[in-house]
């Protein structure tokens, strides 16, 4: 399965040179999120490179990453995979309706030791 | 009435190759008998960094219809920086000619390794073909020189 | 007026088969200046070189054009034919029309007209040739080798060997370099010391070599063949001459908390101290940073134990200046600064060393006496990691972009000898590639993990963080089962990228010699000349030039040696006489030509000039030293007034070839 237009897309999005990467898996290695995450860092990289870009659109990974951009910090090669995923995420969020946060379901969500910021945060990273 | 050209035209362009890689690129060229213009004629330097923009300015002033430059590839350059020069060089000189009226493409910097007998044969056959498509020079050539 | 004559080869039917040989010859000889003109069956043949050396005495020529196959093939040959009946040889030109006309086309009509284009061009480059003689410049028979490592020592040896000469630079009080600190070699195990002393011990007994220790270069003046550097000594505050080196003082020397760089810092020295044992020269040192005699005056113990009267607390530096026909450079390598790799706690936990420091950690003479005991409690470790391209390979900046070359072997044989010394040790190595391409080098990896079941993992680490417990939680990828791994490790040791010594900088600047963004050394030619810099006269041996493990080190030093040997037997150079010059009358001493010359030929000098009012003025002018200038002709283009050309290819003879062409 191959998306070339979605690939052009994610990498004019994230500014990423996916063929830079060694595939040495630091990022892997060095991210807090690892467990949580379906697909992991350097799959990011590799499955953009391959143009396989709808089953990471349709993975909870884009939303499991933390943006904590440890892999982008480490990398060797000055990849970023953290911003493949930003991209990629954006593009699913930027089609009609496909907001990952929607207001109202801010209630239920809501417990007294969210600070506010984080819901700011929260809506900037998952909403158009 | 269309008035057809009796002769088909011929260009004159003239190549300047360092001694090291581009010259011998061309003898490459030439031991696998890869076909190029005879409109092109070498002119021997030992580096590329040698050619004087002067000596471009002269061969336009003497008929010339275009001028390319080969040198080794950046990095491998004989004299290890000469090529450079002739980037730097060349990109200011390109672009005045361009404003005097000489078409970019009557002017081109070629890197040809001593191993890239094909690429030189290519390049020669490319350079003479974008050449003859836009035709004889007029710009900076000498009135008094013309025989014709 | 010259009188050219024209000799046109039909080189069998390779030229004569597209090309009208005999029309080319007559047509050259309507040219003027053109007296005589053959063409001749195979003009490099025996007989076909007479008939030039014939036509040259009969005719009275004093310019020869050959057209023939490509001057690649035979300039040398019609030049020393020239030559042989008194004709300069570079008074000979060579139009190509085989490689360059023949070969290519195959309308005969074509080929032989742009075949007397060719011809006329290079009539008309003659037309303004001149004689030129070769230079020659002496040559000092002596060597210099600045840097007392293996490599060092090697080509010194040889050098030696053949009979010349040869001085050793070393920065540090004893030559040997990095591999005396080196344990065991690859892929031989065997012990590095045991190789590596004997030759430090011939060095040291060899009449032909001299030790400069604790010097060094701080100037450079010359070209090939006649170098003269300054060699700074500096003070080591025993008189070298009378220290035995029975290590008394060492013993007796109260300061004892100095940080010992032989053991990169893993225990203490003294103040006054012999770096190690087998150190060559055996002389000790003192260390003005730590003495107490010499920063306030309160000691002087090492003085009174001295039987040899050695000590001399008021030594200064010397600089002396020599004299070198050759200089090679053997300045080595050192590992990167890990200041940019926080990920890996190497500052946070003595527990994570570099490689070179679990060599000293194995290593008999070490400070653990070849036991291998943790830094931080001196217990066994029983889970070690070894993390490979740590700063290799790495664009983003914080390390070096290129293959540190050594680390993959050196990584396997400290895993491997890790596993047959403590067989209760679990060994892992993250790895992105394994690079083992050498002789019975793979053979080697693949013994570490089929015997000695080091665990290989391919991936990398991401961090490490010292625990509470004294263990250090190494998080890392394994890409090939796709997961995470989390391995509580007891030591963890990183595989860390090499760069040149820091002294390799401006050292290039005083040699003129081109280094490449890394501080590499770059050869003449990547292929062909890979142990000669582009500035004649300097070598390039062992690491500086590139990451090299301890055998190829060794070859490089061996040929680097070869080359020194090659130039030093010769009693004089000759040089190409094709070089630059320039016009003094013309010359403004802009500094233009001197700025672009990669070789450092040009240099200024005041000229006194007449002038025509009957005063004298003084003017800056360039001029070229022609034993250095290699004639690439970059200052010809860079001179603003004109002054300088390049003879062999001057401004006057490329338009002459220009305006033939476009006629």
């Amino acid at each position: 399965m191959q998306d070339n237009n979605m690939k052009e897309t994610i990498l004019r999005i994230s500014g990423v040179d996916v063929l830079k990467c060694m595939r040495c898996g630091k990022c892997s290695g060095t991210c807090p999120s690892y467990d949580e995450m379906e697909y992991h860092p350097h799959e990011f990289v590799y499955m953009v490179e391959k143009g396989q870009i709808e089953p990471l659109m349709k993975s909870k990974s884009i939303y499991t990453c933390l943006s904590c951009f440890a892999c982008v910090e480490r990398c060797p090669r000055d990849v970023e995979p953290a911003k493949l995923v930003e991209a990629i995420r954006l593009a699913v969020i930027r089609q009609q309706g496909q907001n990952h946060l929607k207001p109202e379901s801010i209630p239920e969500l809501l417990d007294e030791n969210l600070p506010q910021q984080a819901i700011v945060s929260a809506f900037r990273k998952y909403s158009k | 009435m269309q008035v057809t050209e009796t002769k088909e035209f011929k260009p004159k362009i003239v190549a300047f190759c360092c001694n090291w890689c581009s010259y011998a690129g061309a003898d490459l060229a030439g031991t696998n008998r890869l076909n190029y213009p005879a409109d092109v004629k070498i002119i021997r330097v030992p580096c590329s960094c040698r050619v004087n923009p002067m000596f471009i300015l002269r061969a336009f002033q003497r008929g010339a219809d275009g001028v390319i430059l080969c040198g080794c590839h950046p990095g491998d350059c004989h004299y290890t920086t000469g090529n450079y020069f002739t980037r730097r060089r060349m990109a200011l000189l390109f672009s005045m000619l361009d404003y005097l009226g000489i078409e970019k493409e009557r002017t081109r910097v070629e890197w040809v390794s001593a191993a890239e007998g094909a690429k030189f044969a290519e390049t020669m056959n490319s350079f003479v073909e974008a050449v003859t498509k836009l035709g004889e020079n007029k710009r900076l050539g000498d009135l008094r020189c013309k025989v014709k | 007026m010259q009188r050219i004559g024209v000799f046109v080869c039909h080189c069998g039917t390779n030229i004569a088969g597209t090309v009208d040989v005999h029309a080319v010859a007559e047509a050259l000889k309507m040219e003027p200046g053109v007296v005589f003109s053959i063409d001749y069956q195979y003009m490099c043949s025996e007989a076909g070189q007479n008939i030039v050396k014939d036509a040259i005495k009969e005719h009275k020529l004093t310019g020869v054009v050959i057209c023939s196959c490509s001057p690649r093939m035979h300039e040398g040959t019609f030049r020393k034919a020239a030559a042989s009946v008194g004709l300069n040889p570079y008074m000979v030109e060579i139009a190509n029309i085989r490689e360059q006309c023949s070969w290519i086309h195959k309308d005969k009509q074509t080929a032989t007209e742009k075949a007397i284009i060719l011809g006329k061009a290079a009539i008309a480059k003659v037309h303004l040739n001149a004689p030129l003689t070769a230079g020659t410049s002496p040559v000092t028979k002596r060597a210099l080798v600045i840097g007392g490592g293996i490599a060092g020592i090697q080509t010194a040896l040889d050098i030696a060997d053949a009979g010349f000469e040869v001085d050793i630079v070393e920065k540090n009080p004893t030559i040997g370099g990095k591999m005396t600190q080196i344990d065991k070699t690859f892929p031989t195990l065997d012990c590095a010391a045991c190789i590596l002393t004997p030759k430090m011990v011939d060095c040291a007994q060899n009449d032909k070599i001299k030790i400069y220790s604790y010097s060094e270069v701080t100037d450079v003046k010359g070209f090939v063949g006649n170098f003269t550097v300054t060699i700074k000594r500096k003070a080591r505050y025993v008189d070298e001459t009378k220290c035995t080196g029975c290590g008394e003082c060492t013993e007796k020397c109260p300061m004892k908390k100095v940080p010992n760089e032989f053991n990169l810092g893993l225990d203490t020295r003294r103040a006054i101290y012999i770096p190690f044992a087998q150190a060559v020269p055996k002389v000790a040192t003192i260390d003005p940073d730590y003495c107490n005699m010499i920063k306030n005056g309160k000691c002087g113990l090492c003085a009174k134990v001295c039987g040899a009267g050695a000590i001399d607390y008021k030594q200064q530096d010397q600089f002396i200046e020599e004299k070198y026909g050759a200089i090679v450079v053997a300045t080595g390598f050192n590992p990167i600064k890990l200041d940019n790799f926080d990920e890996f706690a190497y500052s946070q936990s003595p527990d994570v060393v570099t490689s070179l420091e679990f060599e000293r950690l194995t290593n008999a003479a070490g400070p653990t006496a070849g036991t291998l005991l943790r830094p931080s409690d001196g217990k066994h470790p029983h889970t070690i990691v070894f993390v490979q391209c740590v700063g290799s390979r790495d664009t983003s900046g914080c390390g070096k972009p290129y293959c540190s070359k050594i680390c993959c072997m050196y990584t396997a044989k400290h895993a491997m000898l890790t596993r047959e010394k403590y067989p209760d040790t679990d060994v892992y190595v993250f790895y992105i590639d394994v690079r083992t391409p050498g002789k019975n080098f793979d053979e080697f990896y693949r013994r570490a993990v089929e015997q000695y079941g080091v665990h290989y993992i391919k991936g990398m680490v991401g961090k490490v963080v010292p625990q509470s417990d004294g263990t250090l939680k190494v998080q890392a990828s394994d890409l090939i089962s796709n997961e995470q791994l989390h391995i509580d490790a007891d030591m963890v040791v990183l595989a860390t990228a090499i760069e040149p010594d820091k002294s390799a900088r401006s050292l290039g600047t005083m040699l003129t010699a081109s280094m490449d963004t890394n501080d590499f050394f770059t050869e003449a030619h990547p292929k062909l000349r890979p142990v000669e810099s582009p500035t004649a006269g300097v070598f390039l041996s062992g690491a500086c030039q590139g990451p090299k493990d301890i055998p190829e080190t060794v070859a490089q030093a061996g040929a680097a040696a070869s080359k020194v040997i090659g130039l030093l037997v010769k009693d004089s150079l000759t040089c190409n006489p094709c070089v630059a010059h320039s016009n003094e009358l013309m010359c403004n001493g802009c500094s233009a030509c001197e700025k672009v010359c990669p070789y450092g030929a040009i240099t200024y000098m005041d000229k006194e000039f007449k002038m025509p009012d009957r005063t004298v003025a003084i003017r800056r002018v360039a001029s070229v030293n022609e034993a250095v200038c290699q004639g690439c002709g970059a200052c010809t283009v860079a001179c603003p007034s004109g002054a300088m050309d390049l003879k062999g290819f001057s401004n006057s003879q490329i338009m002459a070839e220009v305006d033939a062409i476009c006629k």
